[in-house]
């Protein structure tokens, strides 16, 4: 147990150097929910309180998959994915590893956009529950990114437009404009099957107190579900294309 | 665990491997002893590295198994791994870490002690002539450098066998040799059993005790290197030279075979049994009274049996 820890976190830290570590990611990462907060709130005259838990949970879901889906396809490309592969690690161990890095980063962002927030008198209802709910969904949405970059293609380009194809309709049905309670009924059941659609819900409960469209324990389990799925699946998927990446 | 022969460092068994309509391995079956230096020697395409990554546990076999170190690779592949060492083919160091830091990856990666991580990053490096360049990126260094750097990679764990695809193609003439060299060296004191891809003749004559010419996905033959090349090429020609000119019909005639005049006091001849065609003409010049100035067996290389293999 302590040794494939111990190999996930060197595929993390591994993955932290190369492809997060980098000027470039670090400025996206940051002016992502500065973006956001600007596309949000601008002409809308709110106060940046009010559109704080909107602006996390969409930081959130762009920075945890903005780099992982690169990964296997640019590994394919310099060949280092069988360096990889041939150490005693199975495609679980190495799609975990990339995920935590993804993880760590879209929290990292997260968190110092909650600093930003707690700087201009933001109050957070139950912290507990949005560190429970960051961990839950940053691990979620890293593993929706590797799934996205299962096909077995070395064209980091090729899985950037699938991601963005998916990414940007989630974005709008997920209650992040419009809470779910106002959403009409249609969107509504649409809105009920994107992960970043309870993301949000929590969130907004546990920093305002608001209600939740189902209660704040099954939405939460809902998420854990929806994190599940995308490690089976991504692992399964990755494991069927590993030999026509190599 | 298998019960197969213990001495037997890799087995395989009828692997078949197809990617479309192609058949990259057609029904490959061999063994290699423990501490031996084995060769796989065939054409581009030929089906080398497809096998060596079946082998290796990295591609699935459509048919077959391989047992290595006693163990089916396909049941227990990280069990295998953490006991092999791979050079693979492309040099795929991560080009954006630094020397220390690729290496310290393959350390936690293979579960090597903390304790004695840096104490043998730091004696591989040295003996790869890498350690003053262990704070550098990888991109900086040339291709025979990430070469010796995957090497390195590779034997971070200390493995009992190493698999390597073609581990010199394309470098200096001096890196080449240096790895050669460690290779050899590996083998004879460490007792690491190494399995070698490689379509350089020279490099497996010069290393390996035995070799395997894979064409067309099959083994075509499968030998120790002295024997490939007295199975293959019967024929062997021997150059006399002798202090004076001797009349080539008479010396013709004593030995069985045709001898061509090659000027300088130099004949050549060729013939099946070198032993019997030696004590022949030791016995021309001593009934002669000739002095013997020179008498060189030139056997075929393992370039021209190989070539004649994929002749057939």
């Amino acid at each position: 147990m302590f040794k494939t820890l111990e190999r996930i976190w060197a595929i993390a830290k591994k993955d932290i150097r190369i492809y997060y570590l980098k000027g470039p990611v670090m400025i996206f990462g940051l002016l992502i929910p500065l973006s956001l907060y600007l596309a949000y709130a601008l002409g809308r005259s709110l106060e940046p309180e009010e559109a704080f838990s909107s602006i996390i949970s969409m930081s959130l879901f762009f920075t945890a998959t903005a780099v992982g889906p690169v990964i296997a396809p640019w590994e394919t490309r310099s060949h280092t994915l069988e360096r990889l592969i041939s150490a005693p690690v199975s495609m679980a161990i190495i799609i975990a590893g990339d995920a935590l890095a993804s993880a760590a980063f879209g929290s990292a962002i997260t968190l110092i956009a909650t600093s930003f927030g707690l700087l201009v008198g933001l109050q957070i209802f139950n912290p507990i529950l949005m560190a429970l709910n960051l961990l839950i969904s940053s691990l979620c949405f890293s593993f929706f990114g590797l799934l996205l970059s299962s096909p077995p293609t070395d064209i980091p380009a090729d899985v950037m437009m699938i991601s963005t194809l998916l990414k940007f309709p989630m974005a709008f049905i997920s209650g992040i404009f419009l809470p779910l309670n106002q959403m009409p009924e249609p969107l509504k059941h649409v809105a009920l099957l994107s992960p970043l659609t309870y993301t949000t819900e929590v969130f907004r409960h546990s920093v305002y107190g608001e209600a939740t469209f189902l209660p704040v324990q099954v939405e939460l389990l809902i998420l854990t579900g929806y994190m599940l799925f995308f490690i089976a699946a991504s692992i399964k998927l990755h494991e069927r294309s590993l030999p026509r990446r190599i | 665990m298998i019960d197969s022969d213990a001495m037997a460092a890799i087995e395989a068994i009828d692997l078949y491997k197809r990617f479309g309509d192609l058949v990259a391995v057609d029904g490959v079956s061999f063994k290699v002893d423990s501490g031996e230096v084995f060769g796989f020697l065939g054409p581009n395409g030929a089906g080398k590295t497809t096998t060596l990554r079946m082998l290796t546990g990295i591609l699935p076999p459509d048919r077959g198994r391989a047992v290595v170190l006693g163990l089916d690779v396909w049941e227990n592949p990280i069990r295998v791994r953490e006991r092999i060492g791979i050079v693979p083919e492309a040099s795929n160091v991560y080009i954006d870490l630094t020397v220390w830091q690729n290496m310290m990856l393959m350390a936690e990666l293979y579960g090597v002690p903390r304790d004695v991580r840096a104490s043998r990053a730091r004696s591989l490096l040295e003996a790869m002539g890498l350690l003053k360049r262990k704070d550098e990126k990888a991109k900086r260094l040339s291709k025979g450098l990430r070469q010796r750097l995957l090497i390195c990679m590779a034997l971070i764990h200390e493995p009992e066998l190493l698999f390597l695809d073609e581990p010199t193609t394309g470098l200096d003439v001096q890196s080449a040799r240096e790895i050669r060299d460690m290779l050899r060296r590996m083998n004879r004191e460490e007792g690491v059993t190494i399995f070698l891809t490689t379509h350089n003749m020279w490099e497996a004559e010069e290393l390996c005790h035995r070799v395997a010419v894979i064409n067309h996905g099959k083994i075509a033959a499968i030998s120790g290197v002295e024997e490939l090349k007295n199975t293959v090429s019967r024929l062997h020609t021997i150059e006399a030279r002798f202090e004076e000119t001797v009349d080539p019909s008479g010396f013709s005639e004593a030995l069985g075979c045709d001898v061509a005049v090659l000027g300088g006091g130099r004949y050549r001849v060729q013939v099946e049994d070198v032993d019997e065609a030696i004590r022949r003409i030791v016995d021309y010049a001593r009934e002669r009274n000739l002095r013997i100035l020179g008498l060189n067996v030139v056997q075929p290389s393992l370039e021209d049996v190989f070539l004649e293999i994929l002749k057939r």
